[in-house]
């Protein structure tokens, strides 16, 4: 597990290097063509203040944005203790501090893990998840959350997805740039340099615009490689912290097989930190394309039902080079030999489909913060935040019951 | 003079590589106290558990009083242990007396039903899953801590400050060596 943090922080540096390199040396193609062989640096300069500039911003308040956007709200232990214990187990289990736990309020099952250091974590479900899942395969959920915590995944794809918008900002701003001064018809300023330079500099334009177009996908594909390898390698941690990878194969296919529509909230920035794709629908996700920020659930699921042995990381290996039939995802340093056996379930039996649909309601109406209150004929009100009196009355037994002392 | 700046220079730098390695060392340390402690802090939270399930199960179940006295007893063995020893033997017993205690709640349908045993069940489930993790995260702990006092660089390190080998969290008990399946929701 250690090993494998530190792998995953190797592997992280050299791809973000990568990608540093081809954003630098877009600025200097950019540099160039604009300003001239002199000047060059400028588009180096510009180059690294756009990224900066994204750093700094994502860093002092990415997180407050992305729960924020999500919609996602703050609760105790109170309102859901279920969840909130499953958290708790999961963090004991990883050696990890308590993570804030948040509930998105959307009927579609989803899930996502944000924060960049362990202690300053939060890890937000949406409601349609918890009315779904049973215990075991909630705890498989957050454990896949909480992989990503332990794996420090959160700061390289915030990181990596910082590089690849500064990217993308770059080459439009000067493919933009570019359209507009050929549109006016004006003389490029830049063409007053040294005789002879004309040629050469039509030359640098043609390779600015290329690498202007290039640059994106190249980063975009980098992006989803690292992206897609977390995945994996969540779900391999998820197993082992558990010792039940059966429960997040179920959860993932009852996420998969899930109809309600796509979580509102969720957009294409925020997409690869769900740990389903928010965007896409259920049936399309067998396509196992390159430009996917996730793997395809159907073959995640498969991996973890194929792993026999026991429930470590070389076993997750094992089961995903026999499913796949590629080498290895995980890092070699972190293949050590481990005795993790597999234990059995814990929960059992679930409501049907209905009575889903109206705990999903329940949740949702608690993290608003109505009160519940239960009258003795057994009836169950539900009483908006909203509602000013002290008193209200049970419709069916019509005793008066107390607001306040509850 | 250049070959005595060289050589502080290099001091500087060894001391530096040395106290790096022994903050480390001490960090994981205190990682592997800190998940022990956080065993004792959940058996801690069972036993607290208990009297109030007693009490709410009590009135549903007035032919069962064996199985009660079976837990309270075991309850009361289980923090009266001293040893570590005794103190597994005694929580091996208690959390078999509580097995059976939720396999008798099944013949009670109406205290299934019961919001208030709903939510101390969840807990008492929830604790037992927090004691099952505080160990497996404990023996995390103990292997990579070991793993570290023992590889080079760092053993130079440990064997200058006596830095010792921690022991992994086994259950002697056979029956117990099975993850305790507690499937009481």
């Amino acid at each position: 597990m250690w090993e494998l943090i530190r792998a995953n922080k190797r592997n992280s540096i050299v791809l973000m290097g990568i990608m540093a390199a081809v954003l630098l040396g877009l600025g200097f193609v950019i540099g160039l063509a604009f300003f001239g062989p002199d000047a060059a640096f400028f588009g180096l300069i510009i180059a690294s203040a756009v990224w900066i500039l994204l750093t700094l911003i994502s860093f002092t308040s990415g997180d407050q944005i992305l729960l924020a956007s999500s919609k996602a709200k703050p609760v105790s232990h109170d309102v859901h203790p279920q969840l909130f214990n499953v958290v708790e187990e999961m963090s004991i289990a990883a050696g990890l501090p308590m993570p804030k736990v948040y509930i998105i309020i959307d009927p579609a099952p989803n899930a996502f893990a944000t924060g960049r250091k362990p202690e300053s974590a939060s890890i937000a479900v949406t409601a349609g998840l918890l009315g779904r899942l049973n215990r075991d395969e909630l705890q498989g959920v957050i454990a896949h959350e909480m992989s990503h915590i332990l794996h420090r995944d959160i700061l390289f794809v915030t990181l990596a997805g910082i590089m690849l918008g500064s990217i993308v900002l770059l080459s439009q701003i000067f493919l933009r740039g570019m359209f507009y001064s050929s549109m006016s018809g004006s003389r490029r300023r830049y063409s007053s340099g040294k005789g002879g330079g004309g040629q050469m500099q039509l030359a640098m334009l043609v390779v600015a615009i290329a690498a202007a177009i290039l640059a994106p996908i190249m980063a975009h594909f980098l992006y989803f490689a690292i992206s897609r390898r977390r995945e994996y390698l969540a779900d391999a941690g998820a197993a082992r912290l558990t010792r039940y990878p059966e429960g997040l194969a179920s959860a993932l296919e009852k996420i998969s097989n899930d109809r309600s529509p796509r979580l509102g909230s969720a957009n294409k920035v925020t997409a690869p930190m769900y740990i389903v794709n928010p965007l896409k629908k259920a049936k399309s996700v067998k396509l196992s394309d390159l430009s996917s920020t996730h793997p395809p659930i159907s073959e995640r699921i498969k991996i973890l039902r194929n792993m026999s042995g026991g429930a470590s990381i070389a076993n997750y290996s094992e089961a995903y080079s026999k499913t796949t039939g590629n080498r290895t995802i995980v890092p070699k340093a972190a293949l050590s030999k481990e005795d993790v056996a597999i234990r059995e379930a814990g929960a059992k039996a679930e409501a049907k489909e209905a009575k889903q649909m109206h705990q999903i309601g329940d949740i949702m109406r608690m993290v608003n913060g109505f009160v519940f209150l239960t009258c003795v004929c057994g009836l169950t009100l539900k009483v908006p935040p909203n509602y000013k009196h002290d008193k209200v009355k049970c419709p069916r037994c019509k005793k008066i019951l107390d607001i306040k002392g509850v | 003079m250049i070959p005595l700046i060289v050589i502080g220079v290099l001091l500087v730098l060894v001391v530096l590589f040395v106290i790096g390695i022994y903050n480390t060392l001490i960090r994981l340390r205190n990682q592997v106290d800190n998940s022990w402690s956080q065993i004792d802090v959940q058996l801690k939270r069972r036993h607290d558990l208990i009297p109030n399930l007693v009490e709410t199960a009590k009135g549903y179940m007035q032919h069962e009083r064996g199985t009660f006295e079976a837990i309270t007893e075991a309850r009361s063995k289980a923090m009266g242990a001293r040893t570590v020893s005794e103190s597994s033997q005694a929580e091996g017993n208690l959390q078999e007396a509580l097995s059976k205690f939720m396999l008798v709640v099944e013949n009670y349908p109406d205290l299934k039903a019961n919001q208030n045993f709903l939510s101390i069940q969840e807990e008492l489930t929830s604790t037992e899953n927090k004691i099952a993790f505080a160990r497996q995260g404990y023996n995390d702990q103990v292997l990579f801590f070991n793993n570290k006092i023992q590889m080079f660089p760092s053993n130079i390190i440990a064997g200058m400050f006596n830095f010792g080998k921690r022991d992994f969290f086994e259950i002697e008990n056979a029956a117990e060596r099975e993850v305790p399946k507690v499937s009481f929701s």
